[in-house]
């Protein structure tokens, strides 16, 4: 178990919003996020960050609580993707994939042949070599968000969270940006609103509601249809697809 | 491609050096040059070649015989105020380009985040209410009265957490309280003398520094222009936002802190010597980014540098515009300040 969260609980004044959350992911899988609008999925990727600090449970990396790791130590072994990252700010792709290495810099050291490999890497696995010198500016929402998924690999992390990837994105960089993640070595968490997504590309799931986790498991136990109709409110069939074996969802109603 | 493996890899060393060097080797001659200028300006004219040997005179390189009236010009009073001129410069559109990196923010500045306000409250403060007279200086009072409004910003912005854009419209209401408090000030305390040379000084002045104030603004521009790059790269990693730049290992808080103090610091220190000097630290950094790009390592020092040449030749403009008469300093930056202003406010609403 790389990435591990136990009885997590995150409060706004006394509301809770993440209420008791436990998670555990094995090394190289990807664990998606499922559950309604306000259930809690992106306060608790936040949690798995470091971003926020739980009122009570703890986040552990093999072991070690997040809480006592220092922030750049956390951020070469942990990356996040935010839903829509955006700046004003006239960057190339190559410098937004060198923030990468931020975490990897001390105040004094200059650019390393490490951090020159680390980029190239990056910008390979993603497919951004040849836009490497073009402006974030002129980059569709699709090369926004493989820029900032280099930019996450540029950090050289064994865990990569990523809340609601592929919202404002076409089908086509969808499914691209999601096997792309999917086929990493890396430890996956994944916020996700498309449920046939979640099936095809997550190895396990965990469902969201009111901030507390109602199931968890492979697609084919997690998603049927009882569940779907509890948390999502929606009559829906679910079968394996004839065309690649995971659990496929027909909306009905 | 190969553009790009160039630009990945680590360039030869030799080219690493040289390239910067060269491009500061220039500026420093650009900023020797308007200097000169600056200095031979005036209502004696000195030439150039003069400035040059007066300089050179006294420090022990030459020893032409010159008129010792120029030297004296030279020495007691020009080429001081064109050197204050170089380091307020500097140390403005440092100060902006550090506000607009954090903040998220094109139109931060201290002067619109009423950070000279403060300053100017608090060193009329101290001239005219006589408070804690001989103890405190008029630089003290500015200082304090940039940190309250510093502080009150932060307050109002809820702290180093609240939004970027809670952050300007704090500093608005900030620079109308210390205004406010300002000629509140000077028309129920002062006499009309008094309140002339203020109105005066809060529109900005050279006309007073000397060696004293140089010593002082270069110290402390150029101290932060060094803290300020050994932390370029901090100033990068803000540029998707705070918590992309914590999500990168950034203690967000204290590095907010900092630079804030910075800015205060910086701006006490100006406007206690010159007065308050609005849109340098609007203009220069967005020009500055139009050239060197938005990376932190090569913007600050071209800010410094533009900020530099901008506020002497901007000095150089108060004395000669009206033959006789010299114009504040601050309605020279206005009249270039609010039409650039103006255009990055109407290209703002393009991109949203």
């Amino acid at each position: 178990m790389t990435i591990k969260a136990d009885n997590l609980i995150w409060k706004i004044g006394s509301k809770p919003i993440v209420n008791g959350v436990s998670l555990a992911v094995r090394p190289g899988q990807t664990l998606g996020l499922l559950g309604p609008n306000g259930s809690g999925k992106t306060s608790l990727l936040r949690l798995l960050t470091g971003l926020r600090r739980p009122h009570a449970g703890a986040v552990t990396l093999d072991g070690t609580d997040i809480a006592t790791i220092g922030r750049r130590a956390l951020a070469r072994r942990v990356a996040f993707i935010e839903q829509h990252a955006t700046t004003s700010a006239n960057l190339r792709v190559i410098d937004v994939v060198k923030l990468g290495r931020f975490p990897h810099q001390t105040m004094f050291s200059g650019w390393t042949a490490a951090d020159a490999t680390a980029v190239a890497e990056a910008l390979a696995r993603t497919g951004l070599t040849d836009k490497a010198d073009q402006s974030w500016q002129s980059l569709s929402g699709g090369e926004r968000q493989r820029a900032q998924l280099a930019r996450a690999l540029a950090q050289s992390p064994r865990e990569l969270i990523l809340d609601e990837p592929t919202n404002h994105l076409d089908v086509q960089h969808q499914i691209s940006l999601l096997r792309l993640v999917s086929d990493l070595p890396v430890t996956s968490i994944i916020a996700l609103h498309d449920l046939n997504h979640a099936a095809m590309f997550c190895d396990e799931l965990l469902v969201l509601q009111s901030g507390q986790v109602v199931a968890a498991g492979t697609p084919e136990a997690v998603l049927t249809r009882d569940l779907l109709a509890d948390v999502f409110h929606v009559d829906a069939h679910v079968e394996p697809s004839p065309h690649h074996a995971r659990p496929h969802i027909h909306f009905t109603r | 491609m190969t553009t790009t493996l160039a630009t990945i890899s680590a360039a030869p060393p030799l080219r690493r050096w040289l390239v910067p060097a060269a491009w500061l080797l220039a500026s420093l001659l650009a900023i020797a040059l308007v200097v000169a200028i600056s200095v031979g300006v005036g209502d004696l004219p000195i030439s150039m070649s003069t400035t040059f040997y007066a300089i050179t005179n006294k420090l022990g390189f030459t020893a032409v015989a010159l008129n010792p009236m120029h030297e004296t010009v030279i020495w007691e009073y020009r080429l001081s105020r064109a050197l204050v001129a170089v380091f307020c410069g500097a140390g403005l559109a440092l100060c902006g380009a550090i506000l607009q990196s954090l903040l998220r923010n094109p139109l931060a500045e201290p002067y619109v985040l009423g950070i000279s306000a403060g300053a100017s409250t608090g060193a009329v403060a101290v001239v005219i209410l006589g408070i804690g007279a001989g103890a405190i200086s008029l630089s003290a009072g500015a200082f304090v009265g940039a940190f309250a409004a510093f502080f009150f910003v932060a307050i109002l912005s809820n702290g180093a957490r609240g939004g970027a854009d809670r952050t300007i419209l704090a500093g608005v209401a900030a620079s109308q309280l210390f205004n406010a408090a300002t000629a509140y000030v000077v028309t129920t305390s002062g006499n009309a003398q008094q309140a002339r040379d203020v109105m005066f000084w809060l529109l900005g002045s050279f006309g007073g520094v000397r060696w004293p104030e140089f010593v002082l603004v270069s110290i402390v521009v150029g101290v932060a222009l060094v803290i300020c790059l050994l932390n370029a790269r901090v100033l990068d990693a803000f540029a998707f936002g705070d918590e992309a730049a914590a999500s990168l290992g950034v203690d967000v808080g204290r590095t907010r802190i900092l630079f804030f103090a910075l800015t205060a610091v910086i701006t006490a220190t100006i406007v206690s010597m010159v007065g308050t000097i609005g849109f340098v630290g609007l203009v220069v950094p967005h020009a500055a980014r139009y050239v060197v790009g938005p990376l932190h390592a090569r913007l600050l020092p071209a800010c410094a540098i533009a900020g530099a040449i901008f506020m002497v030749l901007a000095d150089i403009a108060s004395r000669s515009l009206i033959p006789q008469q010299v114009l504040p300093i601050g309605v020279v930056t206005a009249l270039v300040g609010v039409p650039f202003f103006a255009i990055i406010l109407y290209r703002l609403q393009r991109p949203s």
